[in-house]
């Protein structure tokens, strides 16, 4: 089994594995992001390019390093192989350099996004990003684009990482859906904006790491962080059955795929577990489902931070502090002025 | 006067048919390839031969042979890159048009010798007329027995087929060219595999370019080794250099590699000089991607070293004071040429050609053209001009293939070779109508005084 070395961690790992999922299994310290890799799809990755790393030591046999950054999530380990990523600066510079490629022609409308809040483009852009942009040019724009009844595309907010395309390739039966043109203007399309007539096109919206395509049946809900996730399950004759709930009160307002720690669909009896679009769309009562919990959500999340009710405790507790101000005299915020557990302040 | 080995006969009326190039000897290396030389020792010459790849990379092509792999009962094939689109670059068009022929005997003598019996030729597809007279020239091989089963009656079958591209740059990346021949979309395959162990249709496949196909002939014909006499160094053989621009006779021309720059530019048996007796400002001596020299640069090497036309001599000092030979697509450039002006028409063309697969090329390409536009037009300050030169950083060496490479060096090359001249432009500002090449540019009558 080779041995591979990731920011000064080495690791032994199957014949065949990629780097970046050799990284994944030292841990979330050190594995790349990833926007366009998604390990459930085949062929997926190698596209967005934020996952570049740097090889300084090509194997034990050639320790020659590789002229270039090589794309983690396609390049196989070898043995004693040496790996950069976060301890690489000039890895960091390109990587931004990535996300701001990415960024010149988003539309940065997370405030109107469904997506905002789970939305791997934010992530990445909040850890590599830079607070402005040097584009000034206008950015470019698309029709918004029904595909079937409950799907909607935005390809303004797209970042072409093909996952969709490769969904549509092999999990639904007959593609329909592909990519238009080229370069820069290159769009997602059903080719005659007709919808998908399969049960399981709806998992395009879970594999979107933006928020170009969303559950129209969702659309302008809720904010993700004010919805409670809760894992459930329903005996379904087309899929695993077994799915994310998202509460708010008493409603299910959407029904999502469960997912992994890498934000990628997870497993279900050792197969990938899509949903089909009866449970995704159709089944919106509590009553259709077996709750099965509250789901994990990491504490890093917004949607597990519970914004909600964290600026129902900071506004108590402004009103608290003014009433026993004199008049016109700013309100200071104490420490753990933002914990929605913390009454006292 | 240089060896000719491709165009030695190009003058003679009627070449195009296979009568005349039988007359001419042709077909006569096929047949002692086919009768006396079993196909390893025709990779052996390609091997000693030291034939380098023409149609950019200059990967040795013996080498590249010689990586086929050769699992039993899976078809292998010969995929010919005619999909000749670098700017600057028409050897190719020149050849088949000419001389269909020695592609056709290069093709089959090239097949035989890695065991593909069905081949393909892949051309872009603003050379459909070249395309027909391809096809004109395999249906004469056809009836001449040439093509087909039992080729001279040695026991070997190829089928050789034309297929048109619709006439993208990026399909003569070889996997995008491999997948679009597929009937797919032609985005380039991320690497490994490369195509030599799963190709065309997953199968084991060789793509070279036109004239490294046609050299073939030469080299079986009169031995590697004295194929290997010719030229200098590591870079062997003669190589058609499409000259164009501002120069007295512009043209495809066939050199010795080695051949000094100045030689190659100013005597009157190839280039000529420059028009209109005016001075060389810069050239791109090897088709658009290559990075663009100044004057002083490309005719000596920063050492005072005469500059030679080779691999070797070209990229001399490496892109700081250097270049690449790349397709041979030699573009020179007077002393009235904008920089600005040409590296924007570059931009310009990389941004309509990149296939919007990965990110950098996918946007940055489009950035590059934008700021180019606005700082030729006099909206530009001096910080765009060290945005463009992070922007090309960025996209260099970062995408899946080299078209985010060809689109970076020129930006970089431009701006460090002529930064004064974008400064020129900043500074002019709204008042660019100051700057001399505004008029040019814009097809205005300069002013009388």
């Amino acid at each position: 089994m080779p041995k591979v070395t990731i920011d000064g961690i080495t690791i032994e790992v199957p014949n065949g594995t990629t780097i970046l999922e050799a990284a994944r299994m030292i841990g979330p310290e050190v594995a790349p992001p990833t926007m366009c890799y998604y390990s459930k799809l085949k062929t997926s990755g190698g596209y967005c390019r934020t996952c570049l790393v740097k090889v300084s030591q090509g194997s034990e046999k050639d320790p020659r390093p590789m002229p270039k950054p090589v794309a983690s999530c396609r390049t196989q380990v070898m043995d004693g192989m040496v790996v950069e990523n976060n301890t690489s600066a000039e890895i960091q510079e390109a990587r931004a350099g990535v996300v701001e490629f990415l960024l010149v022609n988003h539309p940065l409308d997370c405030p109107v996004c469904d997506q905002a809040g789970e939305c791997h483009l934010q992530d990445l852009g909040y850890e590599h990003g830079k607070s402005e942009t040097r584009y000034d040019f206008p950015r470019r724009e698309f029709e918004k684009k029904d595909i079937g009844d409950k799907i909607q595309l935005h390809m303004n907010r797209c970042i072409l990482c093909y996952r969709c395309v490769k969904t549509a390739d092999q999990v639904t039966d007959c593609r329909v859906h592909g990519v238009l043109n080229r370069g820069e203007v290159a769009e997602i399309s059903t080719y005659i904006e007709k919808s998908i007539n399969n049960d399981f096109s709806g998992n395009v919206i879970d594999v979107c790491p933006v928020g170009a395509l969303t559950d129209k049946t969702f659309r302008f809900q809720s904010r993700v962080w004010f919805t409670k996730p809760v894992d459930a399950h329903r005996d379904c004759d087309k899929c695993c059955g077994h799915v994310r709930l998202w509460y708010k009160g008493d409603d299910v307002l959407r029904v999502t795929a469960r997912k992994d720690q890498w934000g990628e669909v997870a497993d279900h009896d050792g197969k990938t577990g899509w949903i089909c679009n009866t449970c995704r769309f159709d089944k919106k009562n509590t009553s259709d489902w077996v709750i099965d919990g509250p789901s994990q959500i990491s504490r890093h999340s917004v949607i597990s931070a519970n914004h909600y009710n964290s600026l129902k405790a900071l506004k108590a507790s402004i009103d608290r502090q003014k009433a026993a101000l004199p008049h016109g005299e700013k309100v200071t915020l104490g420490h753990g002025a933002l914990d929605p557990n913390n009454e006292s302040k | 006067m240089g060896k000719k080995l491709l165009l030695e006969h190009i003058d003679v009326p009627g070449i195009r048919t296979l009568n005349v190039y039988r007359q001419k000897g042709g077909y006569e290396t096929l047949k002692k390839a086919l009768t006396s030389m079993t196909p390893d020792q025709i990779v052996e010459e390609v091997k000693t031969s030291g034939l380098r790849g023409r149609g950019g990379a200059g990967f040795p092509t013996g080498m590249k042979w010689s990586f086929l792999a050769k699992p039993e009962g899976v078809p292998r094939y010969l995929v010919c890159n005619a999909d000749e689109s670098e700017p600057g670059t028409f050897k190719d068009r020149y050849l088949m048009e000419h001389i269909p022929h020695i592609l056709i005997e290069g093709m089959i003598v090239s097949s035989f010798a890695l065991g593909a019996n069905t081949s393909y030729i892949y051309i872009r597809g603003e050379y459909f007329y070249v395309a027909r007279i391809l096809e004109a020239a395999i249906q004469e091989a056809y009836d001449a027995g040439l093509l087909g089963k039992n080729i001279m009656g040695s026991g070997y079958d190829l089928d050789l087929y034309v297929q048109v591209g619709a006439g993208a740059y990026i399909c003569g990346e070889e996997t995008a060219l491999l997948e679009s021949l597929e009937g797919k979309r032609g985005n380039p395959r991320i690497k490994p595999p490369f195509p030599a162990i799963a190709g065309l249709y997953g199968c084991p496949t060789v793509v070279n370019n036109v004239e490294t196909i046609a050299a073939v002939v030469p080299i079986v014909k009169d031995g590697g080794a004295a194929y290997a006499q010719i030229g200098i160094g590591k870079s062997t053989g003669t190589k058609l250099i499409s000259a164009s621009g501002h120069l007295n006779k512009p043209g495809v021309y066939e050199i010795e590699l080695g051949l000094p720059v100045e030689e190659f530019i100013y005597s009157e048996e190839y280039c000529g000089g420059i028009k209109n007796g005016k001075q060389l400002k810069a050239v791109v001596a090897g088709g658009s991607s290559v990075p663009i020299l100044p004057a002083h640069l490309i005719l000596k090497t920063a050492t005072g070293e005469p500059r030679l036309m080779s691999y070797e001599g070209l990229s001399e000092g490496g892109f700081a004071t250097g270049t690449m030979l790349g397709s041979g697509g030699f573009i020179a450039m007077d002393e009235d040429t904008s920089i600005v002006k040409n590296l924007w028409t570059f931009s310009r063309f990389y941004h309509h050609e990149s296939c919007g697969q990965c990110s950098p090329c996918r946007e940055g390409t489009g950035w590059m053209e934008k700021i180019l536009h606005k700082i030729l037009h006099g909206h530009g300050t001096l910080s765009d001009v060290d945005l463009l030169w992070d922007i090309q950083s960025k996209i260099e060496g970062k995408t899946i293939c080299p078209l985010g490479d060809a689109a970076a060096w020129p930006v970089a090359s431009a701006i460090r070779h002529f930064r004064h001249e974008f400064e020129e432009y900043v500074k002019a500002g709204h008042s660019i109508k100051d700057v001399k090449h505004y008029y040019r540019i814009n097809h205005l009558p300069e002013p009388a005084n």
